[in-house]
């Protein structure tokens, strides 16, 4: 797999079917249903005031769902490129408007964040970027966040470039 | 005053508008002394290179400071990015929100 810019298109090439499966899986990894901790997660309380946390449920969480799945739209639909059998994605490449950049990183987070709760990652865990092979749904899940933690790391070093 | 005033309008027939009642204050000035810091907290997934982003942006901090803060939450698990009045820390810390960070807004005692 590559990675780079091209302009105003940040281009993932030579995708092998593997990898192109875990970026088709980044949207509904952003689901916390079935799983309280990562909703807990995604919509942290604000204070320990129970008062402003009670508005903050009632009017800011409606407006963070909705920038959430905004964000998870516009990913989803640059995902379409990938859309095929897994013959069809050998060797495919993605192509992602720049502009789209924000979306990316906040969808890539979400994921992240969920699917870091759903299996409650150690810190040792989720800082051993050497850990392999993928023997368990669990190790699959820990690659997941270190895979979408490099996409997070190309996209933020190319916005500060 | 009267409550009810006359208005003479354009084609000068008459009508009349409701005076503006003024509602009582519902922050007491105890209330609007108290002040507000904006605390962000250490979360094992949120990357270093991002959470220093967010602080750029959110704050309008320049890169250096915005490190700092962000070094203090990974190795102090908190770091205190505002203080200031009540409303613009609600402000800062949905943006906060929105970006995914563990941020709180505390009263200063």
């Amino acid at each position: 797999m590559e990675i780079n810019r091209d302009g105003e298109t940040l281009r993932i090439s030579d995708l092998d079917p593997f990898l192109a499966e875990l970026l088709r899986q980044i949207p509904i990894s952003t689901n916390p249903e079935g799983t309280p901790d990562a909703e807990a997660r995604l919509f942290s309380r604000p204070s320990a005031e129970k008062e402003l946390c009670a508005e903050w449920k009632n009017y800011v969480e409606p407006e963070l769902l909705r920038l959430f799945r905004s964000a998870t739209q516009t990913v989803a639909a640059d995902l379409a490129q990938l859309n095929g059998n897994e013959k069809s994605l050998r060797n495919r490449t993605l192509r992602i408007p720049f502009e789209h950049a924000d979306a990316w990183l906040n969808a890539l987070n979400q994921a992240r964040l969920v699917i870091a709760e759903k299996y409650k990652f150690s810190d040792e865990e989720l800082n051993d970027h050497e850990r392999s092979p993928i023997g368990s749904r669990r190790d699959l899940g820990l690659f997941q966040v270190n895979f979408y933690g490099f996409l997070q790391e190309f996209i933020l070093r190319e916005m500060q470039s | 005053m009267s409550a009810v005033s006359a208005v003479q309008l354009e084609k000068g027939s008459t009508s009349t508008v409701e005076a503006p009642v003024r509602e009582k204050e519902t922050q007491s000035e105890d209330e609007l002394d108290v002040l507000w810091q904006v605390v962000v907290h250490n979360d094992p997934v949120n990357l270093m290179t991002y959470v220093t982003m967010v602080f750029q942006r959110v704050f309008g901090y320049p890169r250096e400071k915005a490190e700092q803060h962000m070094l203090e939450v990974h190795h102090k698990g908190r770091s205190i990015l505002w203080c200031g009045v009540r409303e613009r820390a609600e402000f800062y810390v949905q943006q906060l929100h929105g970006y995914l960070l563990l941020a709180t807004l505390e009263k200063v005692v």
